[in-house]
């Protein structure tokens, strides 16, 4: 018998001892981080970085794989006692010894998450990690000459590059309301001195927006450079309008870190997206008359919202508790009891 | 069913002012529910899962009567705390709001014969939509016991002490025949049914698994404490069945308790559904760790009105319930265990025996109910 199926029969084994938990409910009792395990990651520290933003350094479980600069992860963080989900860029270099990573985080205002991790974080919770993902990322050749674009948190996946990797002509332009607000800042200018950087800070409180026509005149040669653009969508529109108007379009590499932004409303277009169907809903009737009536076949139960037989998962858009008034955002695990909630705009309904 | 209905003095307008007043009940603890309640979930599973790994630990040397005794008590307590305060509250989805994939109604299962899935329609959606309305909630008697003086005699409930004494001792597969509708789907026709043959090998999975973690896999690991540490799992699978039953027939028999007829509950309101479940439970009364060990159950009346409420916050909401049933001039049926489960298997051996049929004419409920 090879090793891997001797394994598995203990494996089957342990299961039968353990029934109806699984090993791995009694194992995370005591290694949480241990390979095999859900991946998962714990908070060593938190170091603020400006007065709302903090860096966050993660000890990952041992099934991380490893990031490639300028990618982003997913992470699951517990606020007031729910499971909240948000992506942030990891800036930690890729070969960092320890072992750990770390994120940066800027406190948006009314960011549940952003702000529970820059102000409320302690070291030694447990946080639920994805595996790094995104391809906002170097080339495997180095370009010649490179250009990084940013504003605000923007500058957090570019920070993981240049980390990273060094170039031989490497230019910044990063914008920030005041110069206390820029992120890194002293660390951006240790690399200035040292010559692997020049760098340009656009202080929009007294300079204003940044014109993007004025890289004619901030980095003449921007057009031959390999560019990376990170930032909020003005500026990433204006970019790649600019660039696409010079011909160079492909040169141009965005991240975006709010694609979708959810529109709230009083009913909305439901799709069912499991059976491919979609109606309009109003605001007040509930998504599982709303489904039945369209032919989807919707589990139900006591339809007062006592039983919890009616759960599904809610894959996009909003939706509003019909007794509460509450609204529920579509979020990877979210599952919503369709007979007491209505439509709260555009949403997706897996069924 | 008691002669007058004690609901009688209430108008229409105070039933639906008592829905909203109960409702604002639910919405406050909703609005304060947070960090400390998921740090409470979270440390009641992880207290229960290091209590059964030490007691399961203890059992491998049962042999010696004293680690005997401590395994079996530890393992005991485990089994309740797996039923009650964790696995009851999880399938009714009191934690769903956590967002924890693993700490969740549609993910759980619990340590019992009948698999969650076949338990929560039953339990949630039958028993919590239909409470105590005869003939549609089969948790009154569970369909073996004549739990009401208009319920019609047969000298078959002349054994109804007999069967729920049994019902008590294997409990859970009580329940899980009891989810299954085994009685009714054991006629020839609907054996055949795929559906029941489906849930019904669910089951049978469910208890080939609990039986041979129990009964082989855990003695044979004890090696020579083979048959005490079966003795032990026995003993504990016992007490914690016949605590659970007795938690369960303390909730809606004791007497005070009210039973409803299957008309009265046509086109009810939101405000009569509360006033359904005020008058269909009964609470028990006693220490913290008491309400611990029934899953807090022993708020059966604040669990019945709010089943989705976090289990550790029916204490603080029992104050409020309680005074409301004070201001409509309601009776709130509780009291310590003992005198509760007296109460209720009183009921059983009176209603073995065929009694009269009341002298006063009972009142029509549902006109009652709807003219109230």
């Amino acid at each position: 018998m090879t090793s891997t199926a001797l394994r598995s029969r203990a494996w089957k084994l342990l299961e039968m001892v353990t029934t109806p938990l699984l090993p791995s409910d009694y194992l995370d009792l005591v290694s949480p981080l241990r390979a095999g395990a859900d991946l998962r990651g714990r908070i060593e520290a938190v170091h603020p970085e400006t007065d709302d933003a903090a860096t966050i350094v993660i000890r990952p479980g041992r099934g991380w794989r490893g990031h490639t600069a300028g990618q982003y992860v997913r992470i699951g963080v517990d606020v007031d006692g729910v499971r909240l989900w948000r992506a942030y860029s990891l800036t930690s270099p890729t070969n960092r010894q320890d072992g750990r990573v770390t994120i940066t985080v800027k406190a948006i205002p009314d960011g549940k998450v952003s702000n529970h991790l820059v102000r409320t974080a302690k070291p030694g919770t447990l946080i639920q990690l994805d595996q790094p993902t995104g391809d906002f990322v170097l080339p495997q050749v180095k370009p010649a000459k490179v250009l990084y674009l940013t504003a605000g948190s923007g500058i957090t996946p570019v920070m993981g590059m240049l980390r990273d990797i060094e170039f031989d002509d490497a230019v910044m332009v990063h914008c920030a309301p005041q110069p206390h607000d820029v992120i890194f800042r002293s660390e951006l200018h240790d690399l200035v001195a040292d010559k692997k950087l020049r760098l340009t800070e656009v202080h929009t409180d007294t300079d204003g927006m940044l014109d993007i026509a004025r890289l004619d005149e901030l980095v003449p040669d921007w057009a031959e450079r390999e560019t990376w653009a990170c930032g909020p969508a003005g500026l990433l529109d204006a970019a790649e309008e600019h660039w696409a108007a010079h011909g160079v379009r492909e040169r141009l590499h965005t991240e975006r870190f709010r694609p979708g932004i959810v529109v709230t409303g009083d009913g909305g277009e439901v799709t069912f997206s499991a059976t491919g169907k979609t109606v309009d809903a109003d605001g007040a009737t509930p998504l599982l008359d709303i489904g039945e009536e369209a032919g989807v076949l919707m589990p139900s139960g006591c339809r007062m919202g006592i039983c919890f037989g009616c759960v599904t998962p809610l894959k996009a858009g909003a939706v509003r508790d019909l007794r509460t008034g509450e609204i529920t955002e579509a979020e990877p695990g979210v599952l919503i009891q369709t007979c007491v909630s209505a439509a709260a705009g555009p949403c997706d309904i897996e069924r | 069913m008691t002669a007058t209905d004690p609901t009688a003095h209430l108008t229409a307008e105070q039933i639906e002012e008592l829905g909203r007043e109960l409702d604002a009940i639910r919405d406050e603890v909703i609005a304060g529910r947070g960090e400390k309640d998921a740090a409470y979930i979270r440390k009641v599973i992880s207290a229960q899962r290091k209590l059964e790994l030490v007691s399961r630990g203890v059992l491998l040397f049962s042999i010696f009567p004293p680690a005997w005794l401590i395994g079996t008590a530890g393992l005991s307590v485990a089994k309740i705390m797996d039923n009650m305060e964790i696995g009851h509250n999880i399938l009714h989805g009191q934690w769903d709001w956590m967002r924890d994939p693993k700490i969740h109604s549609t993910t759980w299962e619990w340590d019992h014969v009948s698999p969650s899935e076949q338990w929560k329609h039953s339990h949630n959606e039958l028993h919590h939509t239909y409470t105590n309305v005869i003939g549609k909630d089969n948790d009154l008697g569970y369909g073996i016991m004549r739990v009401d003086e208009d319920q019609r005699w047969h000298p078959f409930h002349l054994g109804q002490p007999l069967w729920n004494f049994l019902n008590a001792c294997f409990f859970e597969y009580g329940i899980a025949a009891y989810d299954l509708e085994l009685g009714r789907n054991l006629s020839k026709r609907r054996r055949k049914n795929p559906e029941f043959r489906a849930r019904a090998k669910a089951v049978g999975r469910k208890i080939r698994k609990q039986v041979l973690k129990d009964y082989v896999i855990h003695p044979l690991l004890s090696g020579p404490s083979f048959l005490p540490t079966l003795a032990a799992t026995f003993t504990a699978n016992l007490v914690r069945n016949i605590w659970t039953h007795s938690v369960i027939m303390c909730g809606h028999f004791p007497e005070g308790v009210q039973v409803f007829e299957r008309r009265s509950i046509k086109g009810e309101t939101r405000g009569q559904w509360y006033l359904r479940q005020m008058m269909g439970s009964a609470n028990i009364s006693g220490s913290k760790a008491m309400h611990f060990m029934t899953g807090n159950l022993s708020h059966q009346i604040e669990h019945h009105l709010f089943p989705d409420l976090p289990s550790n916050r029916y204490a603080e909401v029992a104050v409020k319930v309680r005074a409301l049933f004070d201001k409509y001039e309601l009776e709130y049926v509780t009291g310590p265990l003992p005198k509760q489960v007296f109460s209720a298997w009183h009921k059983v051996f009176r209603l073995s025996l065929p009694n009269k049929k009341p002298k006063v004419k009972t009142p029509d409920r549902e006109r009652e109910l709807v003219a109230a």
